[in-house]
């Protein structure tokens, strides 16, 4: 599976290596893009010194974690939410009659080194953030393990994204509610948000796991919500019960593929 | 070969009729479908738009479950064991390829080599031998896109044909070829039956395919076959001396009535 | 209408469009509202006029297009079709703006008003005073779009002279989206950041109707600062189709 996985993705970069200027424009323009959401922290920072009860310096290290989470899942798996342009179009067919499975081929198709511009963004903002936290040793093990985590519970989300568009074939712009509205969501400390909708991502969609329940932790930071202590120990618990969930609706969207026309 | 055995599969099509009011439909596209193909056969399968061809041919290959009925292909259930199957089977749409668009034909065999986990001698031997039989030689380094449709359907073909299938499925595979490269495909197709033994099913609209090609006929209509027999006993279903477009004319229209 | 029309048949993509905004424009609402809980009245706004500001943004998502695209005419350039366009006597820059307009009516009605109803039972929005705001908002809008279209237009043409579009469609993504409004509120950007904004036509796209919406603008000055942008893009954008239609009758397409 990681093979295949590979030899696509290598395939593909081949392809767009034939146009080095595009890529190169392109790469450098999702850098941009996506440093717009940090411009924005930054304008608001130039008018508080907190927000949610957060400094800047944490409010970026949410970001830095969420982003590099986001972004490796969307680099890697991001494209499953293509589904209904491949359905539409007839392709997901030809993926359907290659002995691999149609997960990894959606995965890896097109894959594009563009996306990387996105998390070169984040990983620069991770590394300019974490120093000025100061940041105990007997706490910092935690950020590896929650950008795994994170990583598992975005590709979770696109995957249930690109399920939900075996049903939902002419509105793929659903699943970007939750995939890029999930993305939004974990970039601000959730103590910003209100209390429903804090208790939704901790307890429904499990998004408060990325960053906010294992961030609270590396920063020393109570709960303001006052949830349970060991729910910041629970991102893989949360990573592994969504990613089983999502792997369930892609078979169950598989199974009840109606290809296109008659 | 093929053993389907009365299958068939339906849509529930919902429809808005008012504002708030939904309209659930079931349509059948297949209905008690059972036809057996033989190791070695060459079959036509004929049905004017819209009777279940295609459908069929998605059954076949696993893309679309059946809603009733069984159905075996070399062995195999295609919904259950699809990507087991699909080492076994060969599928060409004429409507669309199944190449990578903005890959060369070149890289698109190479990676077909690794997806179906041919070996590296084998996969040299059949692709050259496929090469020069098909012409690919200056189109190799082209990307697909770029392609003539011709050219395209040559090289859909090669790639449903390199790890040596048991079953070739084709879905109109003569769909707006030229003349001269319909009569080279209609030539390798036929050989490719008689020599490699290859089970070749191919569904068209082209009643020069089925005159050249095939031995067996079947055609389907609203979701039934309506025939299977022959090429020599589909025209004596009409009077003498009727073209073959006369007959299957008649075939359809009957149905219709 | 033709456009209306020809739009409406996309009414799923619509519907998500408009859940979409709204999970967009609720996420957005809470951080505005942090910020100005923590500076009231910053930038004239109070947090009900931030609240108001956030889903008003994302409802002008889909009339103004902010995030590109929208137009037949960039499919038609890449194909090579837009030749055949150049070439009828009818306008093509005429042509293309009366089915914008009813591009953005339709998503004006299916993706502006639901984001903007849900914002406003959630959280609560300022609504105008009087019907004399409104028919200035509607104006406001109108313009905004005229100067969306003139942009997108000018973009969309780019294509008959630069092979691989694809940069320019991101570069102007980039400058729409931070320089509307839609990212933070152009009123709180610092210094001269904040003076180029304001004078940039982005602005005309979502901070200047919003603000004349709010009642925080002088009118008179909105609606020149818009109208005066329309004329010079679709000046610009009339100088594009001549040049554009030299250039395929010179070198046949």
């Amino acid at each position: 599976m990681v093979r295949t996985y590979t030899l696509l993705a290598w395939t593909w970069l081949r392809a767009g290596a034939q146009y080095p200027l595009s890529m190169a424009l392109l790469t450098i323009g999702t850098f941009v893009v996506s440093a717009l959401d940090l411009i924005a922290i930054w304008i608001i920072f130039e008018h508080t010194g907190t927000l949610g009860g957060f400094t800047l310096p944490e409010v970026m290290f949410l970001y830095g974690t969420a982003m590099v989470s986001f972004s490796l899942a969307d680099l890697l798996f991001g494209n499953v939410d293509k589904l209904s342009a491949h359905v539409r179009a007839g392709t997901f067919d030809s993926m359907l009659i290659r002995p691999v499975s149609p997960f990894v081929q959606m995965a890896v198709d097109r894959f594009a080194v563009q996306r990387l511009g996105k998390l070169v963004q984040a990983v620069v903002v991770l590394v300019i953030a974490l120093p000025q936290l100061d940041v105990p040793s007997s706490r910092v093990w935690m950020v590896p393990v929650m950008v795994f985590c994170g990583t598992v519970i975005f590709t979770a989300v696109f995957t249930l994204g690109g399920a939900l568009q075996f049903l939902l074939t002419d509105a793929p712009e659903v699943a970007n509610a939750f995939t890029y509205g999930g993305s939004a969501l974990t970039q601000y400390p959730l103590s910003v948000y209100g209390t429903d909708l804090v208790r939704g991502v901790t307890f429904v969609l499990p998004l408060a796991f990325v960053n906010w329940q294992p961030g609270l932790f590396v920063l020393g930071h109570e709960d303001p919500f006052g949830l349970p202590y060991w729910l910041r120990f629970a991102a893989p618990l949360a990573a592994l019960l969504l990613g089983a969930i999502s792997a369930l609706a892609w078979r169950a969207g598989l199974r009840r593929y109606r290809s296109t026309g008659s | 070969m093929i053993e389907v055995h009365q299958a068939g599969r339906s849509f529930t099509i919902s429809r808005r009729t008012g504002l708030l009011r939904r309209e659930r439909r079931v349509v059948h596209a297949v209905r008690d479908l059972s036809f057996t193909v033989e190791a070695g056969e060459f079959v036509g399968y004929l049905g004017p738009n819209g009777a279940g061809k295609s459908t069929t041919i998605k059954m076949l290959t696993g893309i679309l479950a059946p809603t009733s009925g069984h159905i075996q292909v070399a062995g195999l259930d295609p919904t259950k064991h699809r990507t087991a199957l699909a080492r076994r089977i060969g599928v060409v749409f004429g409507q669309r390829t199944t190449l990578w668009w903005d890959l060369p034909l070149r890289d698109s065999f190479e990676l077909i080599r690794h997806l179906y986990k041919v070996d590296r001698v084998k996969h040299r031997e059949r692709l050259d031998q496929l090469t020069e039989v098909l012409g690919l030689g200056e189109f190799m380094r082209t990307p697909v896109r770029q392609l003539s449709l011709g050219q395209r359907m040559r090289g859909d073909i090669t790639a449903a044909l390199l790890h040596d299938p048991a079953v070739l499925v084709l879905d109109e595979p003569t769909i707006g070829l030229d003349v001269v490269s319909k009569a080279a495909m209609r030539g390798f197709l036929r050989d490719l039956n008689a020599e490699q033994g290859t089970t070749v099913l191919l569904t068209t609209h082209d009643l020069g395919d089925i005159e050249r090609l095939c031995r067996r006929v079947m055609v389907i209509d609203h979701g039934r076959l309506t025939f299977d027999g022959t090429v020599d006993a589909l025209r004596a279903t009409a009077p003498e001396e009727s073209s073959i477009e006369d007959v299957v004319t008649r075939l359809y229209t009957a149905a219709e009535k | 209408m033709y456009g209306f029309r020809r739009h409406s048949t996309y009414r799923a993509a619509a519907i998500a469009g408009a859940f979409t905004n709204t999970v967009f424009g609720i996420l957005r609402a809470y951080i505005l509202i942090a910020l100005w809980e923590a500076r009231p009245g910053l930038a004239g706004y109070d947090v009900a006029d931030a609240i108001t500001f956030c889903f008003l943004s994302q409802a002008f998502i889909g009339p103004m297009q902010v995030f590109g695209g929208g137009l037949g005419l960039a499919e038609r350039v890449r194909t090579g079709d837009a030749a055949v366009d150049l070439v009828r006597p009818a306008s093509l820059q005429f042509w293309s703006m009366a089915d914008d307009l009813g591009r953005a009516l339709y998503l004006f009605l299916m993706r502006s008003i639901p984001p903007t109803l849900i914002g406003a039972a959630l959280f609560g929005i300022v609504v105008p005073a009087g019907p004399l705001t409104w028919l200035l908002f509607a104006a406001s809008v109108v313009a905004g779009v005229l100067v969306s279209f003139g942009v997108r237009y000018l973009v969309a043409l780019s294509a008959c002279w630069i092979l691989d579009d694809r940069g320019i469609q991101s570069l102007s993504l980039v400058l729409c989206l931070f320089f509307s409004g839609m990212v933070v509120p152009l009123n709180i950007m610092p210094g001269w950041l904040g003076t180029v904004a304001n004078a940039l036509p982005w602005a005309a796209m979502v901070q200047v109707p919003a603000d004349v919406y709010l009642g925080k603008t002088d009118v008179a000055h909105a609606l020149g600062f818009q109208l005066g942008w329309a004329a010079v893009l679709i000046a610009l954008g009339a100088l594009a189709t001549r040049a554009a239609r030299r250039k395929v009758v010179i070198q046949g397409g």
